[in-house]
């Protein structure tokens, strides 16, 4: 059973309008646990960024409450253990990138010794006393997360960071979050990009039109999965198995059939047809990706107003 | 909050543009106030006018001579240094950076102003410092006795000069925490300084009552106002004798605050997208 000090990050109802028209985040509840890496999931215009900057305390709440690390957003005492970068890395692009830390460091009463620490975290200690307008999108992005790890945060809050980066940029990154996310520090990880909450995340909410319309482990998410059989003829193999497991849960599908069932009877099923004297030409399982999920339930349960 | 202004300091000393403030601010005052007046001597018709214009150049009017200017063109250039330093932060997105760290958004706001405060008292002493170089070294050229003012009146002068420089400066704060951004500030605070106010001193006052009354609370005005109070002449643009200087003081000091305020609330109160 988990207890209250477990949870680092609680939202309930919470709403932001702006205007009578547009809801951005519509009676969001969220629970986001300590130690995981939690996947914030929705497509463009979901509302992530807007629950984001509430539970940092850059915007106020039309209604509804938050809490991070027991306190309200923006209390300096939860700032304090909370690192973030919000949509897009911004620091002064005429100071270097040592330089913009050492700002950061003084606004979070942050030694300056850690600066060297988090550059080397990052990656980044040789362009380090760069100017910042003359670094790539990468080194930016990098240069973000830096800023954000300087207070050695409990908890990690990184939107998009993976947003303009080439492949082999959002590679490095993403190994980077994973190993963030592996000791004791909680992640809250927005994306829209599938493959990369799949990846790297322990749990997914999934957000959409302002709406949290699920939150679980991605295998929950996925579901228990699908088993395709061909088999030779078919109909006779479809008999056997709406016998086995009812008309219901057999569907024939561009010449095979597929079967709702665990894939762990594969084996009786495989058994049960060829004792009937059905060739089995093809058996294996069906995993629903997380793509697939995503796009029935966005497609479904999403109601209000894109934010 | 200490830590706030330090982070500040950082920011404006490292940042090209305000040292190019500085120095504009210091050229200008140099041209308009000794290089000027020095070529008019050198040129002058007869012995007592030239004699006239050297005097203007001598160490004893140090303190009208920096501050002649604080009211139109370097109180634009604080109006400007005001409104980049917090203009950028919402056009560069720097703002949240800076408001997702520890410290609360007064606190935040709080070291920014003084660091401004700080920048503004840096400009005003550099004004003076090099004003009583250039001074000295024409009087020296032209071996005429020096008298420099009490230290009293130069703190007088310093004091003055920052807080019409701070005005300035603070009006251009509000306007960026109002406008979100950085040039529409700059152009509203620079038409009003150079434009609106001199249109409404000249002009409406003469024909309308309640612009004549009306001017007597304008900040321009009253900048002029305690210029003159210092000894500043009424032929240099901006510099007037409307209200006396101790009106002149409590209006520049009522401003301060009150736009103070009105951008902190703005700062406090607003959303940061």
């Amino acid at each position: 059973m988990r207890g209250k000090e477990d949870t680092l990050v609680e939202t309930r109802d919470l709403t932001k309008r702006y205007g009578s028209r547009i809801v951005a985040v519509n009676h969001l509840d969220l629970t986001v646990r300590r130690g995981e890496v939690y996947g914030f999931l929705g497509p463009n215009g979901a509302g992530k960024t807007t629950t984001l900057r509430m539970l940092l305390g850059l915007i106020r709440p039309t209604s509804g409450t938050a809490s991070v690390l027991g306190r309200s957003p923006g209390n300096p005492e939860s700032l304090a253990r909370v690192g973030a970068l919000v949509e897009s890395p911004a620091f002064y692009p005429y100071l270097s990138g040592l330089d913009n830390l050492r700002v950061v460091a003084r606004y979070a009463g942050v030694p300056k010794e850690r600066i060297g620490e988090v550059f080397d975290l990052v990656d980044l200690t040789d362009r380090a006393r760069d100017r910042f307008s003359t670094y790539s999108l990468g080194m930016k992005q990098r240069l973000g997360v830096a800023a954000a790890l300087l207070k050695d945060p409990e908890l990690l809050i990184l939107d998009e960071p993976t947003n303009g980066l080439d492949p082999a940029g959002m590679a490095d990154m993403r190994a980077l979050i994973r190993r963030l996310g592996s000791g004791e520090r909680t992640v809250l990880l927005s994306s829209h990009q599938l493959g990369e909450v799949e990846q790297i995340c322990d749990r997914v909410g999934v957000i959409s039109r302002g709406h949290l319309i699920a939150e679980s482990t991605v295998e929950e998410l996925r579901g228990k999965g699908a088993l395709l059989v061909g088999a030779k003829p078919l109909d006779r193999a479809r008999e056997h198995v709406e016998q086995l497991l009812g008309a219901e849960r057999v569907e024939v599908l561009d010449g095979t059939l597929r079967l709702d069932a665990d894939p762990a009877i594969a084996g009786r099923i495989n058994r049960e047809l060829v004792g009937a004297g059905v060739e089995v030409t093809e058996l294996r399982p069906i995993e629903r990706t997380l793509e697939e999920v995503f796009l029935e339930m966005t497609d479904q349960k999403g109601e209000g107003h894109v934010g | 909050m200490l830590a706030s202004f330090s982070a500040e300091m950082l920011k404006l000393y490292k940042r090209p543009t305000a040292w190019v403030l500085l120095l504009v601010s210091l050229v200008l005052s140099q041209v308009f106030n000794y290089l000027v007046p020095y070529a008019g001597y050198l040129s002058a018709d007869s012995e007592r006018a030239a004699e006239q214009i050297l005097a203007r150049t001598m160490p004893e009017n140090l303190i009208s001579n920096s501050i002649g200017g604080f009211p139109l063109f370097a109180g634009a250039l604080a109006l400007t240094l005001g409104a980049i330093s917090v203009g950028s932060e919402y056009g560069w997105g720097t703002l949240k950076t800076m408001l997702i760290q520890r410290p609360r958004r007064l606190s935040i706001y709080t070291g920014e102003l003084l660091a401004l405060a700080v920048a503004v008292l840096a400009i005003v002493l550099s004004i003076f410092a090099l004003g009583a170089l250039t001074s000295s070294a024409i009087a020296l050229s032209q071996s005429e006795v020096i008298y420099w003012p009490s230290l009293a009146e130069l703190a007088r002068g310093v004091a003055s000069g920052w807080l019409i420089l701070m005005t300035w400066c603070l009006l251009g704060v509000m306007l960026a925490f109002v406008f979100r951004g950085m040039a529409l500030p700059i152009g509203l605070g620079v038409v009003w300084i150079l434009g609106v106010e001199n249109l409404i001193v000249n002009v409406a006052a003469a024909l309308l009552d309640f612009a004549e009354t009306l001017q007597k609370v304008l900040p321009g005005v009253n900048a002029g106002s305690l210029v003159s109070a210092l000894g500043g002449g009424s032929d240099t643009p901006g510099v007037n004798t409307v209200v006396d200087g101790t009106q002149a003081t409590l209006v520049l000091i009522a401003y301060v605050v009150v736009f103070a305020l009105i951008a902190g609330f703005a700062l406090q109160r607003r959303d940061v997208t």
